[in-house]
């Protein structure tokens, strides 16, 4: 391991003023010590966040939940509030990593892990994410797990978090503290694209610090979520296709109001906006919800070995939504 | 008040569970202590041309960079695999070109991922076909087999057979990760001698190997392994790291601690090779089968051959008068294949059981009597008897236990919610083998008794098993007798591996602590070599019988196995506890192996792409079920010694083809393919 400076912020703002370029910010470390142990992420500094206070789950202004950064995912996911008002949150996170993992992760940190794509992972190996402009080997490799959604031919990573998804289908909105003020960034607006510069993975500067997540006042459609995650085994899996959806019906049994983000199709978590539009105002029945899932995966553009997924998606909507119909 | 057969509660559990057990890179420290670290090939093919020690010795904490150019040369024993560092040439991709030793692991790292390593780069090639240009037919099998074999006229019976099975089965490659990976601690001393404790599944064959590899007495070699945590046989041989430890510690002079990390197990220690297997099947229509034909193309590496036997256990299983197997190899620029649980019956038995359930399914028959109906009088192969078989009891004890319902499978019948529901079966068989042992017994004359061999616990309980085994033959309690066991010091005796450690252990150890009684002397040594070799032409095998309970969600595909039954037949069973837990592991390792495990290649880089248990997946806590486990009570004279059969492998034969036939019984999909997973099943 590449050898580092270390230093302990004590408070936000110290935090983002100790870090510089070639910084890193160290929470949970459960994905950025395993890349510096292959060599990937390299940094000069590390900052330690994890004693900035931010380990709190507090009301938040209008109704809404404000989570600290350095809230444990454990912690979060048995939080009472987040149980009953936005179980798709709970769901999701109970549905990633493993116990152990879980303990000692961060919500911030959560978003910011990166791609398990292998070839990312192996610095034998070209990876535009990792060495831009040496090439992704994953498109003609493994990629089975991969993106069939809005990836370049410069990369088909996927973004890992379970968490994420469920947070873009709420409308969740990030605090973010940087050295020349505070910042409010929807989760939806957080990562990028792959386009031509697959390296940045969301569009946070090196210096921004992820401080809270704000989640908007519940309603019908946070508390009728639910999180679905297709996976090759029952736990310790990066899901094959995940499903975050919340469903809100009028009397007469029509969609008032829906969400759908999908995981693990993308570089990022892909909010279905496409198949709410196609659900808005019609019946809440499995043939809508196949039509609408159809209208969102026409776009899909599979490779070979993931091109199931395009099915698999189309499945698991259906059936989320399918589910929160019946409840 | 005999305690064998007692499920008696493991000697070291303690020790183990406390964190007290100490492994082989626990031994050793101290300030100078020195950290070796591998660095592997990133080319599959070619030369090593050059590398930049310079660029990296000027680090303050590293010691030095070893090369083929600058490594001491080592004699020749024969195994190219232990012959690290003696040339430029680079086989496949991972092989080790170098290593760097410094005072902290750390720092050994950060060279070692800095090191530049100059290649002349040549064209590989490494995926498997069918009609590989390379393929040849090797002269035996894993370990001394037949390549091919014949009996009667297969083609002209499978012509004249009213009903036929042909099918193609595929198997990807299987990478043994046992708990502990691979690692070393070396310590030459001042008079010429090395400690070296190390964790694999053998101490005497290291010693041999590191004395012929650095030409000294074997006696001057001294292999500790007290304790191992698992192997799987990727520890059945010496591997690059123990040798790589020893040079590093003769060059520096330093204790040097070496550990293969997970990444490395992917190439270095071995694996289980991907197999295209083609088996026909002949049958009447009341299932009696006419013909058997199995033929398998596999894949070795271009710097050693290693043929794993996949066909071998099918000579066996059933009757049928015509019959022929078959093994060719291709030989690829891949790492070295080599033994992971139950090599060769593990995949064989995969798509030979699944080409049997298909059978039963054209003949509309119920798989388990169409097992029931083949069962042979004597070996099928060599036409010698049984000394036991009991496969018909265990598939009639495990149908039983199961709740298997009689008759013809009918698939894609059973749903509940959103899961397709059905149920399979298979057989299992793993040859009974053993090898010559020397134990010493000696007693304090106050009553304490301690028996001394060289025996190898890989976490399966034998030290527990072979203590229960010299109480039973002293007659005495068990707090009265004590087992050494895991030090090159004490009397030689074989490998923990092929199933026969326990077997071959517990014979030679009975045997010291009957004539120590019988001699009255404090102490005697004995060796079984004799005894073995007067064992009578017997087919000696363990069988076992796997029912297996699949459900798969009909939106997504996801397979679950909530439960599995296995019945096993292998002779007396010395532990209860223990034998239970081998038999467990076996049968999960198998789970993992049908739904989970996948060495995925990577063609143009020439590499398993995905070398951590992130990315290769094992079986979780949350993928196994309720597993049920028995045995049919077996006391089989001609065994010899304990009368026991060994239990390491049987477990695994048998699972992987058990879930595919209950995959096929749940969704209506054959899969022939391994490991089945949610796009072959997607609807």
């Amino acid at each position: 391991m590449k050898p580092f400076t270390y230093a302990l912020a004590e408070a936000p703002g110290d935090a983002v003023h100790q870090a510089e370029r070639g910084a890193r910010f160290l929470g949970g470390g459960t994905n950025l010590v395993d890349l510096m142990r292959l060599g990937v992420e390299t940094p000069d500094l590390l900052v330690d966040v994890t004693r900035l206070d931010l380990d709190r789950i507090e009301p938040a202004g209008e109704g809404g939940l404000l989570i600290g950064a350095g809230v444990r995912n454990s912690d979060l996911a048995a939080d009472p509030r987040v149980r009953r008002d936005y179980p798709v949150l709970s769901q999701a996170l109970l549905s990633g990593a493993s116990g152990q993992l879980r303990n000692q992760a961060t919500a911030g940190g959560n978003l910011l892990q990166r791609t398990r794509c292998v070839y990312f992972q192996d610095v034998t190996k070209p990876c535009n994410k990792r060495r831009p402009g040496s090439g992704c080997p994953a498109r003609t490799g493994a990629h089975r797990d991969l993106a069939i959604l809005g990836a370049s031919e410069h990369c088909v990573a996927t973004h890992p978090s379970d968490f994420a998804v469920a947070l873009a289908a709420l409308d969740a909105r990030l605090h973010v503290k940087s050295p020349t003020g505070d910042r409010r960034v929807p989760v939806t607006e957080l990562y990028r694209a792959p386009g031509e510069d697959p390296s940045r993975d969301t569009v946070l500067e090196p210096t921004d610090l992820i401080t809270g997540i704000e989640l908007p006042a519940p309603g019908e459609v946070t508390r009728t979520s639910l999180y679905r995650k297709a996976r090759d085994r029952a736990s310790y899996a990066f899901a094959l296709v995940s499903v975050a959806a919340g469903l809100d019906r009028a009397p007469d049994g029509t969609v008032r109001e829906v969400r759908v983000a999908i995981g693990s199709v993308a570089h990022k978590p892909w909010r279905a906006r496409r198949a709410e539009t196609a659900l808005a105002g019609r019946p809440a029945t499995p043939e809508e919800f196949r039509r609408a899932a159809g209208v969102e995966l026409d776009a899909a553009d599979p490779l070979p070995d993931n091109a199931f997924k395009v099915k698999l998606a189309e499945n698991m909507i259906v059936e989320a939504l399918t589910r929160l119909a019946a409840s | 008040m005999t305690p064998v057969g007692a499920p008696v509660v493991r000697d070291e559990a303690l020790e183990k569970v406390t964190g007290a057990a100490k492994y082989a890179y626990e031994y050793g420290s101290g300030e100078q202590t020195a950290y070796a670290w591998i660095v592997t090939s990133t080319v599959a093919r070619g030369r090593v041309m050059s590398v930049g020690a310079d660029h990296v010795l000027t680090a303050d904490d590293v010691i030095a960079v070893l090369w083929h150019e600058n490594a001491p040369r080592l004699g020749d024993v024969g195994d190219p695999v232990v012959a690290v560092l003696q040339d430029g040439d680079v086989h496949y991709r991972g092989q080790v070109v170098a290593l760097v030793v410094a005072k902290t692991p750390e720092a050994a790292r950060e060279a070692a991922a800095r090191l530049p390593v100059e290649y002349e780069e040549l064209s590989h090639d490494v995926v498997l076909t069918p009609d590989h240009e390379t393929l040849y037919k090797p002269a035996q099998v894993n370990p001394s087999f037949e390549t091919d074999t014949r009996q009667g006229d297969p083609d002209g019976a499978l012509e004249a057979s009213p009903v036929t099975v042909d099918h193609t089965y595929t198997t990807v490659a299987l990478h043994n990760n046992p708990m502990e990976p691979h690692a070393s601690t070396a310590l030459w001393h001042d008079d010429g001698t090395l400690t070296l404790w190390d964790s694999n599944q053998g101490g005497h064959p290291v010693r041999e190997t590191i004395a012929g590899l650095f030409e000294v007495e074997p006696g001057a070699v001294r292999v500790v392994n007290a304790h191992v945590g698992g192997g799987f046989g990727s520890k059945g041989t010496p591997r690059p790291n123990v040798v790589l430890a020893v040079m590093a510690a003769r060059v520096t002079g330093r204790p040097v601690k070496l550990a293969v990390t997970r990444q490395q197990m992917f190439s270095l220690v071995g694996y289980r090779t991907p197999t295209i297997q083609r088996i026909r099947l002949g049958a009447e229509a009341d299932g009696r089968l006419n013909a058997i034909v199995h033929e398998v193309v596999e894949q070795t590496a271009t710097v050693k051959e290693f043929a794993e036997q996949t066909a071998v256990a099918t000579r066996k299983i059933y009757a049928a008068p015509h019959r022929r197997t078959s093994h060719r190899l291709a030989r690829l620029d891949v790492p070295v294949p080599s033994w992971m649980r139950a090599p060769g019956e593990c995949p064989g038995f995969y798509a030979f059981e699944s080409a049997m359930d298909e059978l039963a399914h054209d003949l509309g028959m119920d798989p388990v009597e169409l097992r029931v109906r083949n069962e042979p009088e004597v070996d099928p192969e060599t036409g010698n008897p049984f000394s036991s078989r009991n496969l018909v009891a265990c598939l009639r004890e495990g149908a039983a236990r199961f709740g298997w319902e009689p008759g013809p499978r009918t698939p894609r019948s059973r749903q509940e919610g959103r899961w397709l529901i059905g149920t399979g079966v298979a057989a299992s068989f793993y040859p009974t083998y053993e090898a010559p042992a020397t134990a010493t017994a000696s007693t304090d004359g106050n009553g304490h008794y301690t028996v001394a061999i060289n025996a190898t616990d890989i976490g399966t309980g034998a030290r527990t098993a072979l203590r229960q085994l010299a109480a039973e033959a002293l007659d005495l309690p068990l707090e009265r007798v004590s087992i050494r066991i895991g030090d090159s010091e004490l009397p030689p005796a074989g490998l923990a591996g092929g199933s026969m450690g326990t077997r071959s252990w517990g014979w030679a150890v009975t045997k010291a602590c009957a004539q120590l009684l019988s001699s009255g002397s404090p102490e005697v040594t004995v060796n079984t070599a004799d005894d073995i070799e007067a064992l009578g032409q017997y087919s000696r095998g363990a069988y076992g019988a796997q029912f297996v309970e699949v459900r798969v969600d009909v939106d997504t595909g996801e397979l679950r196995v909530p439960r599995m039954t296995g019945i096993f037949a292998a002779g007396r069973i010395v532990n209860a506890r223990t034998a239970r837990s081998q038999i467990v592991g076996g049968m999960t390792m198998g789970l993992s192996m049908a739904l989970h495990e996948e060495g995925v290649m990577d063609a143009a880089f020439g590499d398993y792409a995905n070398h951590d248990l992130a990315g290769y997946h094992v079986a979780s806590c949350a993928d196994v079920g309720s597993i049920d486990v028995g045995w049919i009570e077996e006391d089989d004279e001609h065994l010899g010694g304990a009368r026991t059969k060994g239990i390491g492998e049987i477990g695994i034969v048998g699972t992987a083809a058990a879930v595919a036939n209950a995959v096929f019984d749940a969704t209506g999909v054959r899969v022939r393919e391994l490991p089945i997973q949610a796009q072959h099943v997607l609807s």
